[in-house]
């Protein structure tokens, strides 16, 4: 406790971030610390298991140790622990897990296990006051991309998803074709804005007409077909004019359907959530097209959109303030359903 | 067996098919390029076993598992993984040697795990851009 205030330590490992944050009452972040190993994976092209695994487990508590510091507490000070269930790896999930899972132990403090994507949307309040449910959220990363209607703080119903590739992986395929490297959304983000989008038409996939769902498996494989027919003509390739051509058709799709889903559950405000929410173009479209059509957009800024453990804390109150809470039994879920 | 997939219609119907044939304790190595449809083959492997389940690309958790069909279905991507030895870390025996079907996307990864008995196929691109070419062989 704070001056009377609930203080939540939140722990996130489900990939490549190791991060703590301690949390007072819903919404003020304290600390929000992140050990990223971009760095480590970039060698390989993209995050490798069991390297992650190690990772966390040399950086978690140091890591904690420096949220603690930084929000000027003690552990002792600490009234509950959030921490990522699932979805993710379960070898990375496990680390964070059993971390949280003594610390509650030991301190006797309730323990909440937190779905990932339910931390994503959270990230939105932590800057956004005023906004509270409901409202529809677009979330999008490099494991997800579901439409959600959010009815309250801890009630969601998945109204489309992807039923190929998130849109995350799509970016990150498609630029390590384009020999751009790891990880692929910023950089095609960055590669984008020097390219011109119309210089390829890549097909926009909208499923059925009523559908909510997503598909980027084709437009990963309609980048290759792309790329060989270049190499056969034996011309150039641009990747900055691919790059931009193959985001202009992803975003499209992005806003169009969010956009629909809005309108068909008369929400009036829209959050969009997770890494993938942190591309310019994306952030650019969806203002426009909100400002048209007469919806209240939010969305973190960058640093709350990747990982992080703030999201997961904040998640973690809102939980508690509900009753969810779990006991020592909480498993890692890596496919776990939002 | 060389096999020509003319077109996706081919991909689901040659996927169906072999889903029938299908017992538990089988794996399917799939090995090809990005966007050759390993995945879009795994889904109507998953239909043909009447899993009702979407079923969507493994990259990001490396496995999926499927309860909805006639056999449980355990659909990896190994593309992440940098040695065979990752494998352990998932617990990869309880699904290679377990009661369910195993398909495995980028198997190339992991050849020398593959059991004895795998089914192996390998998907190339063909000449048009819905043509794809099957090798298909059988580890013994
Ligand atoms: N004959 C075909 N068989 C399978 N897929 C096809 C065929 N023709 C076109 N496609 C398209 O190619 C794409 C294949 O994507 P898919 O994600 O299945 O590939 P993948 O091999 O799993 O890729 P990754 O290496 O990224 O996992 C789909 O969009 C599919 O519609
Ligand atoms: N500016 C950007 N434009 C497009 N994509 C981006 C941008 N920045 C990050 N990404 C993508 O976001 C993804 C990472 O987001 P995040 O960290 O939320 O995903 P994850 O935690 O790996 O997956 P999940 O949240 O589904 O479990 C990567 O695929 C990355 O390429
Ligand atoms: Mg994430
Ligand atoms: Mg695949």
């Amino acid at each position: 406790m704070k001056d009377n205030k609930l203080i939540t330590l939140g722990i996130e490992t489900s990939c490549d971030e190791t991060s703590a944050a301690v949390i007072l009452e819903e919404r003020e972040v304290l600390s929000n610390v992140i050990a990223s190993q971009i760095k480590v994976h970039q060698a390989f092209g993209g995050v490798v298991p069991e390297i992650a695994s190690r990772h966390h487990l040399n950086n978690i508590n140091p890591v904690i140790d420096s949220a603690l510091k930084e929000a000027d507490i003690t552990l002792r000070d600490v009234d509950l622990i959030g921490v990522t269930s699932g979805p993710g790896l379960v070898g990375a999930l496990l680390i964070g897990l059993a971390t949280a899972k003594s610390m509650a132990y030991v301190l006797k403090k309730p323990l909440i296990g937190v779905h990932h994507i339910q931390g994503h949307i959270s990230a939105v309040y932590i800057e956004h006051k005023e906004l509270e449910p409901p409202f529809l959220a677009l979330v999008v990363s490099g494991g997800h991309t579901s439409i959600v209607d959010v009815t309250d703080y801890n009630k969601y119903e998945v109204l489309g998803h992807t039923r190929d590739d998130a849109a995350g992986e799509a970016f990150d395929k498609v630029a390590r074709v384009l020999g751009l490297g790891y990880p692929g959304g910023p950089l095609i983000d960055e590669a984008a804005k020097k390219g011109n989008p119309h210089a390829v038409e890549f097909k926009r996939v909208f499923l059925e007409k009523d559908s909510l769902d997503f598909s980027f498996s084709g437009i990963k494989t309609g980048v290759l077909n792309y790329l060989n027919t270049q190499k056969l003509k034996g011309a150039q390739l641009n990747v900055n004019d691919t790059a931009a051509s193959f985001q202009l058709a992803v975003m499209e799709v992005l806003t169009a359907k969010t956009i629909v889903a809005a309108k068909r559950t008369k929400r009036d405000k829209i959050v969009i959530a997770g890494g993938v929410a942190a591309n310019s173009l994306l952030r650019q479209m969806m203002k426009d097209e909100c400002e048209r059509k007469g919806f209240d957009l939010y969305f973190p800024s960058p640093i709350l959109c990747t990982d992080n453990a703030a999201m997961i804390g904040c998640a973690a109150c809102y939980k508690y303030k509900s009753g969810l809470v779990d006991n020592l039994f909480l498993d890692a879920y890596p496919n776990k359903a939002l | 067996m060389r096999k020509v997939i003319h077109n996706e219609l081919y991909t689901k119907r040659f996927g169906i098919e072999l889903a029938q044939k299908l017992k538990p304790g089988d794996i399917i190595a799939l090995i090809g390029d990005l966007g050759t449809g390993k995945t879009t083959l795994t889904k109507s492997i998953a239909e043909g076993l009447g899993i009702t389940e979407m079923i969507t690309s493994p990259t990001f958790t490396i496995v999926r598992e499927y309860m909805s069909g006639r056999i449980p279905l355990y659909h990896f991507d190994v593309y992440r993984l940098s040695s065979a030895e990752e494998m352990n870390e998932l617990g990869y025996e309880e699904y290679f040697f377990g009661q369910g079907v195993c398909v495995i996307e980028w198997a190339d990864k992991i050849m020398e795990l593959i059991p004895q008995g795998s089914i192996i196929i390998r998907i190339e691109y063909g000449i048009n851009e819905e043509e794809r070419i099957y090798h298909i062989t059988n580890i013994t």
